[in-house]
């Protein structure tokens, strides 16, 4: 009624003004006649209701459990092997290091593990040291680093950034690399050596190569000077993190993994996330097709326990795992998209009780009224 | 200070000494100008003008030094950027830091920049704009050339001579001092102030006026002192002290504003008074209010709660660090760095610094952007609704404009609506419908005829509604009315349509484009075939007369009656003449006189000897000279004044009355033939111009008798009569009208009769009261009271009918009454100090004893569309309370045509003489509705249908019983009428609480007589009070306090002047826009702001709890897995464009459907698009979305070896993409916009994610996110969280959106449902529905159906009628008790009233408005003072049988003793 009203009086003024003595030479301030400015964009209104959304629902739980299932079933097909070595517990063969073990001591301390892989590792074996309770992500630690030191920047690397302090300078020398994250790095050696069934320790080839990003290890760590050049000299005057037992230069004998690009650190310099995290230590190679990369059977982890995790409680792990295109072993998303189906698939359900019981009241019925 | 009048004695020296201490002692209250070419050589020294401003301008804010520091400072007047430039400034502080300060202060930066360019550039404007001005031209009169020279506005000074010539802008508020016109005029239009677009005259002062020759600068010497500079455009008063020391007083007619275009004047010449900033335009110019919307303040409790929450949760975390650092005792792990000075921290210190950190990291949990976006969104508001084109007016080209700009969306959340009657509600196109002439009624009945047909050409698509219409008039007086009550009932609901046709307005509107001419159908009068033989008559009597040198008193005195009747009407008002062919010019100057301003003017004028020969000769010249000579015609007849006139002469001459008025009988005659004939053919092209309608409705009235106005001037008026042809009646004073007095008054002399006559024109309660009571009994008084009597009965029947009405009276003045009186208003006229005052006086002096001459009815035309207006807006649950000034029979008829009152409602009339009678009329009023609506609402409504009668009338007579002020809450039908006087009483402190409870539980309230002051206290006292929002809508310049007052004002541009406009928020052009203003832009902007906000806070509270719970995990240290630079910029960038978007666009629901159910108007008025436990619920659905978005991420990364912003950044997009989704749920239309802007907002993202993660290895410490993104992008773990997250946030809201949808929608969920309706089968439902009255709202209020009570009351006793003092005065105060509905005729008691009243049933009929017949009708009426206290209950079965004393009352006692006059 109003609407069309309105219409009439638009066509009217429309004409008259069209029509009347100088109606063409009057500007008027009449508004533009548009779907912008009259607020009548042609639109798409959907209007929620048991009835219009029933299909959504049903939908995303028929999508969503399939891809669940698919995720599950992948993410338990990842073959993962983990053992704790911290040493916590006195019948442990670690737990003499664990008790002797801090940051001051230098005189290193090992101890070996023996455990049995109960399946074999097919593909790459990916081996990880596993960190619990330690706090990586903590707003002070994460700030402590100075990144373009950490590129070969010179400047950096002899007047560290602030936000290293207070391991910034030691004996009045820049510490290379400074900072807490630096400070703190994991210095335990883990090795693997696989027990044949006759005694013998077959030690299994560690790859140290390829365990950081790409970008990180060709773009983000550099050495100071290029990579070509005398570590030592580059690094002299500087001094090592307080709590490390050699200096940058002297990480790995391989120059290409040697200094700040050596990948044990880079790794570490990524701050996990979260409090309980692991790191990629080393990668086992499948060597073919053929044998498995890890038979089944018994193997030693050979350590030489230097980190201390007594202070944090914390845990440390080694963890060897194998990884599909999701990553490693983590069945939580595939769980989840099931849940999640299936809660829709429920709603769904109810959804459509509602639709049927009162749906109907609302779509025709309710309106006339 | 009164100005002592002729003392011209006084030597000049003394004066002068005097005038020096005077100035010195009120140095501070007044301003002296003094010429400043006397002062030339010595510029800028001892020129005393030197302290006043100049003329130059500069409204901008900042220069170009002070524009930071000044705009800096008043940005930060606003709290939440002093809280934001807090937050960044912590971030310098070590310790505490979280971001990168420089990042930190970007948000802060960014908001600032954009407010500050923002108001850079409107004072670039402001800049330009001043510049124009500036260097504008004008002529000002230099000393060393000795002539006028251009000039820019700006170098003009005070003290400056200008020249101004014919449509030039003023420059400054300039004393008028020469004219080209030969009456010493000057024309001004003072559209730019006021929008009143008639010419204003304006004269040069008086000791100018004579001077013959051309106003010479170099001999002006005068001294001018006047008041400093104020803003009230309406008051200038001063004085001009010549160097002989005459001093003559200056007038607001002598001030020429800053801003007025000069027209029809050739040149003027003027000395500036008050330059540049201290013009009065200027100093009027305040900038736009700021107001703060309901919204917002609800707003602004949730931003507090947001700081509360915010304190809590840095809380819990400073603890939680505490403990955590605690647990760890005297080990200090490796990864707990130690402050940079090296030293260990205790837990506590620790988590005290935390505390700081935590509330930069949180920060955004005040939505920094929120004031920013509701502004940008508030402005796009405001510009859809200047565009709408349905909230244009074709006939004035004029939209709605929106002055207040930030508060749009209070607009969907009115309560009350208070609106003003006149021109708002009607059009304030006055048109001339009846009239009573010596107490004859001429009803025109061809004009009524006339109207209606005007009507039908407009009403034609309407035939829904029944079109009786203001029916034309049948029957004679004597015929009798059968059936009237059908007939009447009818006509109640006839649709008042705008006048005249469209295509014909438009045809006006063209003629006369932004001129104040009347349209035609204001213009074409049918004159009575009875009145127009009488005016015949009376002219044929008079010319026989006049030829046969009889006097012309002995015609008899009805046709006297009509012959002044008519003179009055052409003459009694400020009408101004032009013609058409150059609008704006005068037609032509007869004579050049200005009106008696002096005793010296007056003696001279009535000398004997002068007057014959100056007026005889005048008249014939002017004819003679009439339309061929553009000159000065018979320029100055008059000898210059005569020096030696003095008070004392005067009194000599009061002796020889007699002679002058002898000499008088010959006065002037004109050759009446030739003029009435030439005068016709003129006539139709004579173009009136009043400054109010009214005005021009009675003076076209006149003319369609043939008494025409055909000319004005200062001082004369010429009409035209039938046989008689032209007359110049000298103008002696006009008493402007004013709204205390309610009349206004011209004195002339009569050509014909000589006599000094008064006519004075009011509001009939005025004049009523002013009437000369008759004589004792003689037949002339006999006769005398008859019209008296029979006016006042049609007077109430015409107010029945909503005409208003006008009474004429007139009085004929002795030269020695008129000499008395004009000595005491010279006085008044000249004095500085209370000259208000003293004039007021002086004109209540002059209106007494009157003789009443007639009375008009004219009608003023429901606006478009108002009923269905206030149909609509009621149905959108507003109450709609009409303040108006009109007479409460009037405005009651207005209601009932407007659809206010309702027929089937009951009223309640208050009308109180005393505080305590209105006391206890509230008391009553309140005791009647509980009894009443306890009644209705127990068991048996029906029984008020069974006793449902046409008349209920019950009477209360104050019993002394208070009861308790719990005012029902519930609104019932019932209508209350309060009159301005019994509101004045109601709004004392005591009485208003009463007052309230009884009209919130009315539905509509109808406040008559009300002045401006009443009406913005009513709107105070129930804005205050009820704590509701109120709305104010009006026209004029009386409705300027209230329409402050309410929280929205809004100004209807109609005919009356802009100043409502310019106190309004929104300026509408017409009423029934208002409908759409409310229903849909008011409801659009308040659902889109009150959805955007808890948008706003829930996607903050979402964002900012992703932080918090990390907090979790990483030892309350303040760390934050989301990069910070995502951090600062999500707000800003990332997730800012699709609310601002759907904040602007979205409709709930479509135009039509909100239109077609007011209803859904509800929703704002409730707030329920925005309660307080929405802010929780959506707190709480942040919460749950927050914790999906991250414990999702952190399940699936859990044990991994993802770094810490590898982590955040999945979070950040799955917080984006569902913040993205939450905003679609809430959307209800997508146009192509919110499609683009989302996905513009997911592009963005990634875009600037990628970039900043590829631009720089080693920069963005700590995040330092090289190549993240880009990693992401390869991970499919990263793809299969973002498909699940939001589904998974979003999945409880959306379902219980469905739910709600389904199981219990919201009547705006209705409105949705039906858009999807086609339209025709839309209109359908909802026409059934609004039929059936369903009320969508479950809740809303429940429309009890009125039932008539028995409840017995104790005090019942008899009337007091009979102690009722009945004195013929008491005629003026009669009110008219009876209400439309019944049937009784309103007798008042006079003495002879049995021979006087005329049968009931003559005058039913009478009315042509829709009585109510079945109309129940509770009439509070107080008994005179001192009256027992008793209530009659009558049932309606007993007061037909005694219907004229229980109708009518009379409350005349205390009344008299109010009206101003009786000395």
């Amino acid at each position: 009624m109003m609407a069309s009203s309105y219409n009439i009086k638009e066509e009217d003024g429309h004409h008259s003004g069209s029509s009347g003595p100088g109606g063409n030479a009057v500007r008027t301030k009449k508004p533009d006649n548009t779907a912008f400015k009259q607020q009548r964009l042609p639109a798409w209104q959907p209007i929620i209701t048991a009835g219009t959304v029933l299909p959504a629902f049903f939908i995303i739980g028929l999508i969503f459990i399939p891809i669940g299932i698919g995720l599950y079933v992948t993410s338990n097909n990842i073959k993962e092997f983990e053992i704790d070595y911290t040493g916590i517990d006195i019948s442990s063969p670690c737990f003499n290091c664990s008790q002797s073990y801090s940051w001051n001591t230098t005189t290193s301390c090992t101890c070996s593990i023996p455990f049995s892989l109960d399946q074999p590792f097919e593909s790459n074996v990916f081996m990880y040291y596993g960190l619990s309770n330690f706090y990586q992500n903590h707003r002070r630690y994460v700030k402590s680093r100075d990144d373009s030191q950490l590129n070969g920047n010179l400047d950096s690397l002899k007047a560290p950034s602030k936000e290293c302090e207070p391991y910034r300078i030691n004996e009045n020398m820049p510490i290379a690399p400074c900072g807490a994250i630096a400070n703190s790095m994991f210095n335990d050696t883990l090795d693997l050596f696989y027990i044949d069934p006759n005694g013998t320790r077959t030690p299994i080839p560690l790859m140290k190569t390829g365990i950081a990003w790409w970008t990180d290890k060709h773009v983000k760590f550099r050495n100071p000077g290029g990579s070509s050049s005398n570590l030592t000299a580059v690094f002299y005057g500087t001094t090592k993190p307080l709590s490390w037992p050699k200096p940058v230069y002297e990480l790995d004998t391989d120059p290409e993994n040697n200094g700040f690009v050596n990948e044990d650190l880079i790794v570490w310099m990524r701050t996990a996330a979260l409090p309980t995290f692991r790191k990629l230590y080393r990668i086992i190679q499948k060597k073919n097709s053929l044998t498995p990369t890890l038979p089944r059977g018994n193997y030693t982890l050979d350590i030489v326990y230097n980190y201390p995790v007594r202070s944090f409680d914390g845990r440390k792990r080694m963890i060897l795992s194998t990884i599909s295109w999701m990553g490693g072993k983590n069945p939580f998303l595939g769980i989840a998209y099931i849940s999640v189906g299936s809660v829709c698939f429920f709603l769904g359900v109810v959804l459509l009780f509602i639709h049927h019981k009162y749906g109907n009241r609302n779509n025709s019925s309710d309106i006339p009224n | 200070m009164a100005r002592e009048i002729g003392e011209p004695g006084v030597a000049k020296s003394s004066t002068t000494k005097k005038h020096k201490r005077r100035k010195s002692k009120k140095e501070i209250k007044t301003r002296t100008v003094h010429a400043n070419i006397l002062y030339d050589q010595a510029k800028g020294g001892d020129n005393p003008n030197r302290h006043y401003a100049n003329n130059k301008i500069k409204t901008t804010k900042y220069t170009l030094l002070s524009f930071i520091p000044k705009n800096l400072f008043e940005q930060f007047h606003r709290f939440a950027n002093v809280y934001f430039v807090f937050i960044a400034l912590l971030n310098f502080v070590p310790v505490v830091n979280a971001f990168q300060p420089e990042l930190a202060l970007a948000p802060v930066v960014f908001i600032l920049s954009v407010t500050a360019i923002k108001d850079l550039w409107e004072d670039y404007r402001r800049h330009r704009s001043d510049k124009e001005i500036n260097h504008m031209d004008c002529l000002v009169y230099s000393r060393s050339e000795r002539q006028y020279l251009e000039c820019y506005w700006k170098e003009v000074c005070v003290g400056d001579f200008i020249r101004l010539r014919c449509n030039e802008i003023l420059p400054a508020d300039v004393l008028l001092l020469s004219s080209s016109d030969p009456d010493r005029l000057c024309h001004i239009e003072t559209a730019t102030l006021d929008g009143e677009t008639n010419l204003k005259q304006r004269q040069v002062v008086r000791s100018f006026i004579d001077l013959d020759t051309e106003f010479d600068p170099l001999k002006y010497n005068s001294v001018i002192e006047c008041e400093k500079p104020n803003n009230d455009l309406n008051r200038f008063r001063g004085y001009i002290t010549h160097r002989n020391g005459r001093r003559d007083g200056l007038y607001k007619e002598n001030l020429l504003l800053r801003g007025c275009t000069i027209r029809n004047t050739e040149e003027a010449v003027g000395i500036v008074i008050y330059a540049g900033h201290e013009t009065k335009a200027m100093l009027n110019n305040s900038g736009p209010r700021y107001k703060r919307s309901k919204l917002e303040r609800q707003m602004n409790v949730d931003v507090f709660w947001c700081v509360v929450i915010l304190l809590v949760m840095c809380l819990f975390s400073a603890i939680g660090h505490g403990l955590w650092m605690f647990q760890y005792g005297d080990k200090r792990p490796v990864f707990d760095v130690l402050s940079p000075e090296g030293t260990d921290l205790s837990p506590v210190v620790s988590a005290i610094y935390l505390f700081l950190t935590m509330i930069i990291v949180f920060q955004v949990l005040i939505p920094i952007s929120l004031f920013v976006s509701i502004e940008i969104v508030k402005i796009c508001q405001v510009y859809f609704i200047h565009q709408d084109a349905d909230l244009y007016d074709e006939e004035t080209d004029s939209h709605l404009q929106c002055r207040a700009l930030n508060i749009t969306e209070d607009l969907g959340q009115m309560q009350y609506i208070f609106s003003d009657k006149t021109g708002t509600l009607t059009e304030n196109k006055m048109v001339f419908r009846r009239c009573i002439v010596a107490g004859v009624e001429y009803s025109h009945d061809a004009n009524a005829r006339r109207l209606a047909m005007y009507q039908e050409v407009d009403s034609e698509e309407d035939e829904g509604l029944s079109r009786g219409g203001t029916l034309p008039r049948k029957e004679s007086l004597t015929s009798q009315h059968s059936g009237g009550k059908a007939v009447l009932r009818s006509q109640s609901t006839k649709s008042h349509r705008r006048t005249g046709s469209r295509a014909e307005a438009k045809r006006a509107s063209i003629l006369s484009k932004h001129t104040a001419f009347s349209s035609p159908m204001e213009k074409d009068i049918t004159p009575d075939p009875q009145l127009r033989d009488k005016v015949n008559d009376c002219g044929s009597q008079m010319e026989f007369m006049r030829f046969h040198n009889q006097l012309l008193s002995q015609i008899s005195p009805d046709l006297q009656d009509v012959f002044d009747f008519f003179i009055a009407l052409t003459i009694c008002n400020t009408v101004v003449v032009s013609s058409p062919n150059q609008p704006r010019q005068k037609v032509r100057r007869f004579e050049l006189k200005s009106p008696v301003k002096t005793i010296e003017d007056f003696i001279k004028r009535f000398t004997p000897s002068r007057l014959t020969s100056a007026s005889s000769s005048s008249s014939s010249t002017s004819l003679a000279t009439n339309r061929s000579s553009s000159h000065r015609a018979c320029s100055s007849l008059l000898s210059s004044p005569s020096a030696e006139s003095t008070l004392a002469r005067l009194e000599e001459e009061r002796g020889a009355t007699p002679g002058i008025r002898g000499a008088l009988g010959t006065t002037p005659a004109c050759p009446h033939a030739g003029g009435s004939v030439a005068g016709g053919s003129d006539e139709g092209e004579l173009r009136y111009e009043a400054e109010s309608p009214d005005e021009a409705a009675l003076v076209y009235a006149a003319r369609a008798y043939k008494c025409s106005l055909v000319g004005r001037l200062a001082d004369q008026v010429t009409i035209e009569l039938p046989h008689v042809g032209r007359l110049s009646f000298e103008l002696l004073h006009t008493l402007a009208f004013d709204s205390t007095r309610k009349r206004m008054s011209v004195v002339v002399r009569n050509p014909l009769t000589e006599q000094i006559t008064v006519y004075t024109k009011g509001a009939d309660s005025v004049i009523m009261d002013l009437i000369r009571p008759p004589a004792a009994d003689d037949s002339k008084g006999k006769r005398q009271r008859k019209i008296l009597f029979k006016t006042q009965n049609y007077l109430n029947l015409y107010g029945m009918d909503g005409l208003r009405t006008l009474c004429i009276a007139k009085r004929v003045l002795s030269k020695e009454q008129y000499a008395s009186w004009l000595r005491r208003h010279l006085e008044a006229e000249t004095a500085i100090q209370g000259r208000e005052e003293l004039l007021f006086e002086s004109a209540l002096r002059l209106e007494t004893d009157l003789h009443l001459l007639g009375a008009t009815g004219i009608e003023d035309r429901l606006q478009d569309g108002v009923p269905e207006t206030i149909a609509a807006l009621r149905r959108a649950g507003l109450q709609i309370w009409v303040l108006t000034g009109d007479k409460q029979e009037t405005a009651i008829n207005i209601a009932y045509a407007c659809k206010l009152l309702d027929p089937e409602e009951e009223i309640i009339t208050l009308n109180a003489d005393s505080q305590e009678a209105c006391a206890v009329l509230l008391d009553e009023s309140l005791h009647y509705i509980q009894a009443k609506f306890l009644c209705s609402s127990s068991a048996d409504p029906c029984a008020a249908g069974v006793f449902q009668p046409d008349y209920a009338t019950l009477q209360f007579h104050a019993p002394p019983t208070s009861s308790g002020t719990a005012g029902p809450v519930v609104v019932h039908r019932l209508g209350l009428v309060i009159d301005g006087r019994t509101l004045a009483y109601a709004l004392d402190k005591s009485l208003e609480d009463k007052f309230l409870a009884v009209a919130r539980s009315c539905r509509s309230v109808l406040c008559c007589r009300s002045t401006p002051l009443q009406k913005s206290m009513v709107v105070k006292l129930v804005r205050d009070k009820l704590k509701v929002m109120t709305l104010a809508i009006g026209d004029g310049a009386n409705d300027v306090s209230m329409i402050q007052v309410a929280d929205v004002g809004v100004g209807i541009s109609g005919q009356e002047g802009m100043q409502a406009v310019m106190a309004s928020d929104f300026a509408l052009p017409r009423f029934q826009y208002l409908q759409k203003l409310l229903l849909v832009h008011g409801h659009w902007c308040y659902s889109r702001l009150a959805n955007m906000i808890l948008y706003f806070f829930y996607k903050n509270a979402m964002f900012v709890a992703l932080i918090f719970w990390y907090q979790f995990y990483c030892g309350f240290s303040g760390s934050a897995m989301i990069d910070q630079w995502y951090l600062i910029f999500f707000n800003l960038m990332f997730s800012a464009f699709p609310q601002l978007i759907t904040g602007t666009l979205d409709k709930d629901v479509s135009a039509d459907t909100l239109q077609e159910l007011p209803q859904l108007y509800m929703n704002g008025q409730n707030s329920e698009e925005y309660k307080p436990y929405m802010f929780w619920m959506n707190m709480i659905d942040a919460f749950y979305q927050s914790l999906v978005c991250f414990f999702i991420p952190y399940f699936a990364y859990a044990d991994s070896d993802v770094d810490l912003f590898t982590w955040g950044t999945p979070i950040t997009t799955l917080a984006l993409l569902t913040i993205l989704l939450h905003l679609g749920i809430e959307t209800k239309t997508w146009t192509w916009m919110n499609w683009a802007s989302i996905a513009f907002s997911i592009v963005l993202f990634f875009m600037v994610a990628m970039c900043y993660n590829a631009s720089c290895p080693t920069c963005y410490s700590p995040s330092n996110p090289y190549w993240t993104m880009q990693r992401l992008l390869g991970d499919p773990l990263f793809y299969l969280m973002c498909v699940i997250t939001p589904i998974a946030a979003l999945l409880p809201r959306y379902f219980y959106r469905a739910c709600q949808g389904s199981l219990f929608p919201s009547p705006v969920q209705v409105g949705r449902q039906l858009d999807k309706v086609p339209l025709g089968l839309r209109r359908h439902l909802v026409n059934q529905r609004t039929a059936h009255r369903t009320p969508l709202y479950p809740l809303g209020p429940p429309f009890l159906k009125g039932c008539s009570s028995k409840i017995t009351d104790p005090y019942s006793s008899n009337p007091k009628q009979k102690a009722q003092a009945a004195s013929p005065i008491c005629l003026k105060s009669m009110e008219m008790k009876d209400t439309p509905g019944s049937s009784k005729n309103p007798v008042n008691h006079l003495e002879h009233h049995d021979e006087l009243s005329l049968p009931s049933s003559e005058i039913i009929w009478l009315t042509s408005t829709p009585l109510m017949p079945q109309m129940e009708c509770v009439q509070l009426i107080s008994p005179p003072s001192g009256a027992s206290p008793g209530v009659t209950y009558q049932k309606n079965q007993e007061s037909l049988d005694c219907p004229q004393q229980n109708i009518l009352k009379q409350t005349c006692g205390e009344r008299l003793s109010d009206s101003p006059d009786s000395q």
